[in-house]
């Protein structure tokens, strides 16, 4: 069975946004219509995106880091939101594990925003349908998209390459790989929700240096210090200057 | 939560709709046993049902502005294997359409089984009365699953919230039915004295769930929110500034000290005052004395609502501590 997830190294993310701004304008320009802004230009500007960056302090300074976390719809492999959707709109598709809102379906009684507990779903308040992540469905299965396109929006759009794509049940996968080497772990694991997105966490990067890379062993220029010394007796080059 | 005032008064109104349901049946079944000894008016079992039926569709009717697309709001039955507000839809009109079969079936004298003047209960009007009795507590267990069945929410995540649920409904529908009825004094003191005790024990219920409630501690933390293993995390942005849907719909935006008054209110105002206004009933003050704690009871219940969603802390706000 396939399982389509993201996953987001935090410590390469560097909290740019344009995983933002490419998953919204792919997904505003889509055939499920826009997704709806108010007062884009205005006082309080407000809309519906299925992708936030946000920002975090950890620790007390002067030990402090700043770490950038991308959030969107995780795609569990247990969703809560999906059981208690009333219609049916809300569900997980079986053939690669994506979870969708059929948005001719949704009624916009919003009870799946309150069965999520990540909080990643969105309604839109124009089209009064819930909104959420589709791991750009329309993108990653489009067959007239060269191979290496077929990929969410803002898996293409990271300057860092942050976020990794792939099928995490696929266990030589890339995703599976670095979740697996790097410590992946998932959001909130105390609901039992399984979440298919998967975070790699901040590593600290350490440079070992040996005296050796200080001062090589086999540096040329001093290879001729450890040569014997000619006694100033024998002969120099050319025959005025001694060593 | 964000209290809305659509799902407020879906709540309350369907509960006392079906509360005052039950009352009618109540009064039948003690009729035909010989335990209520007034006589009751033909027309009495007909305007009772009719008013049930206008309270319970006016919370139906509130329910819908709820909805971001009501005219496809017929697709909510089909989910009712998995989820208990779909259940909820399904229950809700079916009750609907048996009090009005049972307000008919009053209407149209179909009590007295065989032409006998004593009636029985294979009368067609006991029988709906039984379906409509047991589809109105099936109602009740949906109201409150639909709010107890999210684990995240934990402040609703226990048995209590259907027993309240239950129980306040029941409470505001006797008390309903006492201050309504144009009935004999015997009957009003029995619908007051069952909306009394059905109001102390949502008391007790309530106050249970308050104190288990306060002693809550939250599962999710900041530190499980985004798997980061430090004691002290603050966020610094939430990744937008003019709020979003997350910011409107699970934060209600209020002060401590207002949410605590409405707590002391609606304890004064569903519980305290309307048992006392409702002992005075049950001692034979005055009809007056009824209609006011009915009127009041509702009132508080509209605070307990309030209160109840208001009080809700829902995880996903973990995430929306700052704006930037």
């Amino acid at each position: 069975m396939t399982q389509l997830a993201l996953v987001i190294d935090l410590n390469v993310c560097v909290g740019c946004h344009a995983c933002v701004t490419s998953c919204k304008e792919w997904n505003t320009s889509g055939s499920a219509g826009p997704l709806s802004d108010f007062n884009p230009y205005d006082r309080d500007p407000t809309g519906a995106f299925f992708n936030r960056v946000q920002s975090f302090e950890v620790g007390e300074f002067p030990n402090t880091q700043t770490v950038h976390f991308p959030k969107s719809c995780l795609h569990c492999e247990d969703p809560p939101c999906v059981p208690v959707c009333p219609t049916g709109a809300s569900y997980k598709r079986a053939e690669d594990g994506i979870v969708l809102v059929d948005y001719d379906k949704c009624i916009g009684c919003k009870y799946c925003a309150w069965a999520c507990p990540y909080g990643v779903r969105e309604l839109d308040e124009k089209s009064q349908v819930m909104t959420k992540c589709t791991l750009c469905v329309d993108r990653i299965t489009d067959v007239a998209l060269p191979e290496a396109e077929r990929k969410p929006a803002c898996v293409l759009a990271c300057p860092t390459n942050a976020r990794l794509f792939g099928d995490i049940h696929d266990p030589d996968s890339a995703v599976s790989t670095a979740i697996r080497e790097n410590a992946g772990y998932a959001l909130m694991p105390e609901w039992g929700t399984h979440p298919a997105n998967h975070y790699l966490p901040r590593r600290r990067t350490e440079r070992h240096l040996h005296a050796d890379e200080l001062q090589r062993a086999d540096n040329p220029l001093k290879v001729d210090g450890l040569q014997p010394k000619p006694p100033k007796s024998d002969p120099a080059l050319d025959d005025v200057m001694s060593w | 939560m964000n209290p809305r005032v659509s799902v407020i008064l879906l709540t309350t109104l369907i509960g006392a709709g079906q509360g005052l349901f039950i009352a009618l049946y109540v009064v039948e079944t003690g009729v035909l046993l010989d335990l209520v000894a007034a006589p009751i008016r033909p027309w009495f079992y007909f305007y009772g049902a009719l008013l049930a039926f206008i309270v319970t569709s006016a919370g139906l009717v509130a329910s819908v502005f709820h909805l971001g697309r009501p005219a496809r709001a017929w697709r909510s039955a089909t989910q009712w294997r998995t989820s208990w507000l779909s259940r909820e839809v399904i229950v809700l009109p079916a009750f609907l359409g048996v009090v009005a079969l049972y307000a008919a079936a009053h209407f149209l004298g179909w009590n007295g089984t065989y032409g006998s003047t004593q009636g029985s209960f294979a009368d067609p009007t006991m029988l709906i009365g039984f379906t409509g009795t047991l589809l109105a507590l099936a109602l009740y267990v949906c109201t409150g699953m639909v709010y107890a069945c999210l684990p995240f929410l934990r402040e609703w995540a226990t048995p209590l919230t259907v027993i309240n649920y239950t129980l306040l409904g029941l409470a505001s529908g006797f008390a309903l039915a006492a201050a309504a009825t144009l009935a004999a004094p015997p009957v009003v003191r029995l619908f007051a004295a069952c909306a009394l005790v059905f109001t102390a024990l949502g008391f007790a219920g309530r106050l249970a769930s308050l104190a288990r409630n306060a002693r809550l501690r939250p599962k999710s933390t900041l530190q499980t929110a985004i798997g980061i293993k430090h004691p002290r995390i603050v966020q610094t942005s939430q990744g937008f500034m003019g709020g979003s849907f997350n910011t409107r719909e699970f934060f209600h935006g209020r002060s401590t000290k207002f949410v605590r008054a409405v707590r002391w209110f609606f304890l004064l105002g569903a519980f305290a005052v309307p048992a006392l206004l409702l002992a005075a009933g049950v001692a034979g003050v005055g009809k007056s004395v009824v209609v006011a704690a009915f009127v009041i009871q509702y009132v508080g219940l509209l605070a307990e609502r309030w209160y109840f969603f208001a009080q809700a802390n829902h995880p996903q706000n973990l995430y929306y501590q700052a704006i930037a």
